[in-house]
């Protein structure tokens, strides 16, 4: 059984939205994902790292740590800031619900990392932070003839 | 290149960038307000055609828009939509308050 690991730390700023994705979706690349499975893989990462920056830190400065791990043709990802942390985690993930609707935000982001990946695993601690682990099977695609 | 935006008549043409997270979508919505203040707009439409990537900050960011713009008695429609944009307009149940304008 082979194992691989990657982990990055990086600063709570809208402009590294899309360095964290693309960075876990390079990561991904080796288990030969399709076009739509990255997506989904950049989708969850783009959520995960939006809200430790937007709720997490409240646009304040810290730290966002994701873990990607490749384990067999399993991609597992962790996404973790050291920020405000969620009080009441059932209805943070209710579908629509936001704490901060005068931001635009949709209350999508939750549903969204459910819906795209095959298992989402929320621990929160007041005060403490938040930990976003996800994890995703990447089907092994038919030998070419 | 295509540019930002375009305006025909009451209808603003808004072309979303590559990709529209929380990043980008908040230029997206601060220059629409912007158009939408000065003019006599009742319509967007987002044209997907050169956006390859959004997440749930762009669902709130069109959300945004279109509570603006039923105020006016006008729609928001959308185009080029992209496999991956359409199931996100899909999932966020998006496509209950935009129409699809080919
Ligand atoms: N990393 C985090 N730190 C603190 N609160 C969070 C974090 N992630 C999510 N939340 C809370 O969960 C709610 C729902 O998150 P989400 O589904 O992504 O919707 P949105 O980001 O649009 O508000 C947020 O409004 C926020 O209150
Ligand atoms: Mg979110």
């Amino acid at each position: 059984m082979e194992i691989q690991e990657m982990v990055m730390e990086f600063d709570s700023s809208s402009s590294n939205e899309s360095f964290a994705r693309v960075a876990v979706a390079a990561f991904a690349a080796r288990l030969d994902p399709t076009m739509e499975e990255i997506t989904d893989i950049k989708t969850a990462v783009s959520e995960a790292v939006t809200n430790c920056i937007i709720h997490g830190y409240e646009s304040t400065e810290g730290k966002i740590r994701v873990e990607c791990k490749i384990q067999n043709d399993e991609l597992f990802i962790t996404v973790m800031d050291r920020g405000c942390g969620i009080t009441d985690l059932e209805k943070a993930m209710e579908p629509l619900y936001t704490s901060k609707p005068e931001l635009e935000r949709s209350g999508m982001g939750f549903a969204f990392m459910e819906a795209f990946m095959d298992e989402l695993k929320v621990s929160s601690m007041p005060m403490a932070g938040t930990i976003v682990q996800m994890r995703k099977k990447i089907a092994k695609k038919p030998e070419m003839v | 290149m295509e540019p930002d935006y375009k305006v025909i008549e009451d209808t603003l043409i808004v072309y979303p960038p590559q990709e529209l997270d929380h990043h980008t979508a908040f230029a997206v919505k601060q220059y629409s307000e912007e158009i939408i203040r000065k003019g006599m707009i009742r319509n967007i439409i987002f044209d997907f055609s050169n956006t390859t990537f959004m997440d749930s900050s762009g669902v709130g960011m069109i959300m945004g828009r279109y509570r603006l713009i039923q105020e006016k008695s006008g729609y928001i429609g959308v185009r080029g939509v992209s496999a991956a944009i359409h199931r996100i307009l899909e999932l966020s149940g998006l496509y209950k308050l935009v129409k699809v304008c080919e």
